[in-house]
């Protein structure tokens, strides 16, 4: 170590030391290091270790009332204020300090960490994957690379090996391998997730299950299908409507997103709204564990109550607890007739009244109802020319009623739309029922993720929030942004209360970012909602995860996640926050 | 002038919809299947609209020979703007041998019974692709014809013409009352808005019978067999 380091380290221990004493009577153990750990070294780190244990054994003397204020809910108040009520402004400048990195500038809890010490790739390692995987172990780096970059662009990994097993046996023997040499791995579906979590963060194995898209089985009676992980979701799609039947799940990114990341996301859709979330329609799951284990509990039972309901755990685990090698998945049937009916409302409040008559009118039939802002709309035209089908609203809803009987069907529509109409509740509209024009109806719901792209870099927010404030927090932000930022755009499935927030720059903007972030986290936890509703929390979130999720409930995660793989190896630097990885 | 237009509106099965044969190979399966106006009937009753905005005409008549369910493709085009629907009665036997002929008769005497200035029509029609309606009504009615229309102007009591042809755009001027088909570029339809499609509840439909206007509707022609085109086989490299 360098005498700078050296001096440094001391300074550093002797502040922490400064701040144990000022912060012991208020500060939750969590959120100390959260602050402190991103700029420090695998050295500094062990300085912290042992502050930590000084610490909790100066706790355990203490007031026991303390201890229970400390594991609360961390609300926003709560995560500024042990720092805040210190007296000296000088212990706040020496905390900013230490969020500084090397230059100074601030370090983002959504950057990602130092790289853990995994083994690196071998030539003896590529070997025993050219054993299992004839011609589908890839090292070529220009066809390796488009799997090292997010959909967004906005991560990149530097991975050098992609593997592409067929089966559950050679996943099995990969993770088996991976594990013994202690080879870190990131499971790869679609590559469609918007929280940087299916790209490798360094040089992690790449585990794509694109050629495990056999469907193994469907049922027609119980409408139960079972296919392998890798099944792009819009053609099993294809595959049940010619059997007449439909998947309980739809997005915008179906036509390349896989079932298996659908699951470890434990992806919402369009559709929740009718058909629910995977937790309810997945009815069995095969895993691959850490250790290379194979997990069956690939089960087509629409109820078993033998024992803990283990795939459960999995899903939405996000590819950090065992990778998805097939899913069984019970499917709705094909409604005869499907409406969908684009409306302009001129402010929210109408829009949600708009959402309770839909509700009490069309009831049953009702599949979807979401919303898009006028500023998504403008995107719309000016990037993709789509055109609006009816006149400039504050507003659209796009909502979506499937049946089995379309007279039925259409005389409910009929009646609520002239309710809806006469209360001038929605100030216009347009009906479609035939197939092309449903899909144009839908594209312009669909496609304003695509039409955000186009505008510049894109900061997303997937935000669960009371239905009545959703829109609250688009203008509070475009309020609090004023200029900084190109536009500012809210759309979702506000009949789940989720918000998609997105603000645009024309590049990357670090001083955007920091005005952005994190203020709407906290405005997110002042009303108890959660930060990220259907993304997950992949790379970009993992830390703040405690603004929806107490700490106890953390920690049991770190525990279930070192008790189902010990070293780590499964897509690491992903979903849970740095400060348990002790 | 009456400044009368009549529009023709076919149901077909929707565009969107995967073909499929009937076991016995006499048709295709229509039961079930979502049915919609035909895209080349819909840019005619667009076009047809636009000249009654423009106030060029004074009245659409939309017009559709088949079954019952014919009338809720006649609605689709009322909720588009057309002022009054006319449904020709056709169903069973007869709706399943409805060729161009039968349907140009039809058109023709409803054309000298409604005394219309104008026929737009679709060029041809997604299911049988036949492209014959508008050129045999104009044979019948003895009126000029403008097919494969791209742009419609009308001057006085003349019609500009740029139809798209092989060859390119040839511009022609055609008298009035005359028949006009309509190609895929000449307009793109609007979305009926909800007061429209409000509005049209209220409109009427009348329903004739094609003995009421002396027309025959037996086919001279007789389907034999109906069966899938061969399986596309993978390509090689």
């Amino acid at each position: 170590m360098t005498r700078d380091k050296i001096t440094r380290s001391f300074q550093l221990h002797y502040k922490i030391k400064m701040l144990l004493k000022i912060s012991n009577s208020s500060c939750c153990p969590t959120c100390f290091l959260q602050l402190v750990l991103p700029p420090v070294s695998t050295v500094m780190a062990g300085l912290l270790k042992r502050a930590l244990r000084l610490r909790t054994a100066l706790r355990c003397l203490c007031d026991y009332n303390m201890l229970s204020r400390s594991t609360a809910t961390l609300s926003p108040v709560d995560f500024h204020s042990p720092f805040l009520t210190c007296s000296s402004e000088q212990v706040l400048a020496s905390t900013r300090k230490l969020h500084a990195g090397a230059d100074g500038s601030k370090v983002s809890p959504s950057a990602a960490p130092e790289r853990l010490p995994f083994c690196r790739v071998t030539e003896e390692d590529l070997a025993f994957f050219r054993k299992i995987l004839a011609g589908r172990t890839i090292v070529d780096p220009d066809l390796v690379e488009p799997s090292n970059v997010d959909w967004l662009k906005s991560v990149r990994g530097s991975s050098e090996v992609l593997l592409r097993p067929q089966t559950t046996e050679e996943v099995s023997q990969i993770l088996s391998y991976c594990n013994s040499r202690n080879l870190a791995v990131n499971p790869q579906g679609g590559n469609t997730g918007l929280v940087g979590g299916s790209v490798p963060v360094y040089d992690e194995i790449i585990l794509s299950t694109s050629l495990m898209n056999k469907i193994l089985n469907f049922d027609s009676i119980s409408g139960v299908l079972t296919c392998q992980a890798g099944c792009v979701l819009e053609n099993l799609s294809f595959y049940l409507e010619e059997r007449d039947y439909i998947m309980p799940l739809d997005l915008g990114a179906k036509g390349s997103c896989q079932i298996g990341g659908n699951v470890a996301t434990n992806a919402g859709g369009l559709r929740l709204l009718r058909y629910g979330s995977l937790h309810g329609t997945v009815l069995g799951l095969e895993l691959v564990l850490a250790d290379g284990q194979v997990l069956d509990c690939l089960s087509t039972l629409r109820k078993d109550n033998t024992g803990y309901d283990l795939k459960q755990l999995f899903i939405g685990s996000e590819g950090t607890l065992g990778v998805i090698t097939a899913v069984s998945i019970l499917c709705p049937r094909k409604p005869k007739s499907v409406n969908v009916v684009f409306l302009g409302c001129e402010t929210f409040e109408q829009l949600l009244k708009t959402f309770q008559l839909c509700k009490s009118m069309l009831g049953e039939i009702l599949s979807a109802f979401e919303f898009l802002d006028s500023e998504c709309m403008r995107l719309l035209n000016t990037h993709l020319k789509l055109p609006n089908p009816i006149s400039d609203c504050p507003f659209y809803i796009v909502i979506e009623t499937s049946g089995s009987d379309p007279t039925h069907d259409a005389q409910k529509l009929h009646n609520f739309l002239e309710e809806a109409m006469t209360s001038s509740l929605v100030s216009d509209g347009t009906v479609a029922t035939e197939e092309a024009k449903i899909k144009a109806l839908w594209s312009l719901r669909e496609r304003v993720t695509e039409a955000l792209t186009h505008d510049g870099f894109t900061y997303k927010y997937d935000i669960s929030l009371p239905v009545e404030r959703i829109y609250q927090l688009v203008t509070d932000m475009r309020k609090h942004l004023g200029n900084r930022a190109k536009s500012v755009v809210g759309y979702g499935h506000v009949g789940d209360g989720n918000l998609h927030l997105n603000v645009t720059s024309p590049s990357k903007d670090p001083a955007l970012l920091a005005a952005i972030e994190p203020f709407v986290y906290e405005w997110t936890a002042s009303c108890r909602g959660s930060i990220s509703a259907e993304h997950g929390l992949g790379l970009k979130k993992r830390n703040y995860i405690y603004y929806s999720k107490q700490s106890q409930a953390v920690a049991l995660m770190g525990n279930i996640k070192a008790m189902l793989d010990p070293k780590g190896i499964l897509n690491p630097y992903k979903t849970l926050p740095d400060n348990l990885k002790q | 002038m009456s400044g009368r237009v009549l529009v023709g509106v076919k149901r077909v099965i929707d565009y969107a919809v995967k073909i499929r044969v009937k076991p016995d190979n006499t048709g295709v399966v229509t039961d079930g299947v979502k049915h919609s106006m035909n895209p080349f009937c819909e840019i005619a009753v667009e076009e047809a609209v636009k000249l009654k905005e423009k106030k060029l005409i004074k009245e659409v008549v939309a017009v559709s020979c088949g079954p019952q369910q014919s009338q809720e493709t006649i609605r689709t085009a009322l909720a588009m703007g057309a002022d009054r629907g006319i449904h020709v009665d056709v169903s069973g036997k007869d709706y399943e041998n409805l060729g161009p002929l039968q349907v140009s008769k039809i058109l023709a005497a409803l054309a000298k019974q409604e005394d219309a200035q104008l026929i737009l029509l679709g060029k041809q029609a997604i299911d049988d692709d036949c492209n014959q309606t508008g050129q045999m009504t104009a044979a019948l009615l003895d009126w000029p014809q403008g097919t494969f229309a791209s742009e419609v102007s009308l001057e006085g009591d003349k019609i500009n013409l740029v139809r798209e042809i092989d060859g390119g755009l040839e511009h022609i001027k055609i008298n009035t009352p005359a028949v006009i088909t309509a190609d895929l570029r000449l307009n793109t339809p609007r979305y009926a808005t909800l007061p429209n499609i409000m509005k049209a509840k209220k409109k009427k439909i009348v329903t004739v019978k094609p003995a009421d206007l002396g027309v025959d509707v037996t086919s001279r022609l007789e389907v034999l067999k109906v069966e899938e085109p061969p399986q596309r086989q993978a390509g090689r490299v």
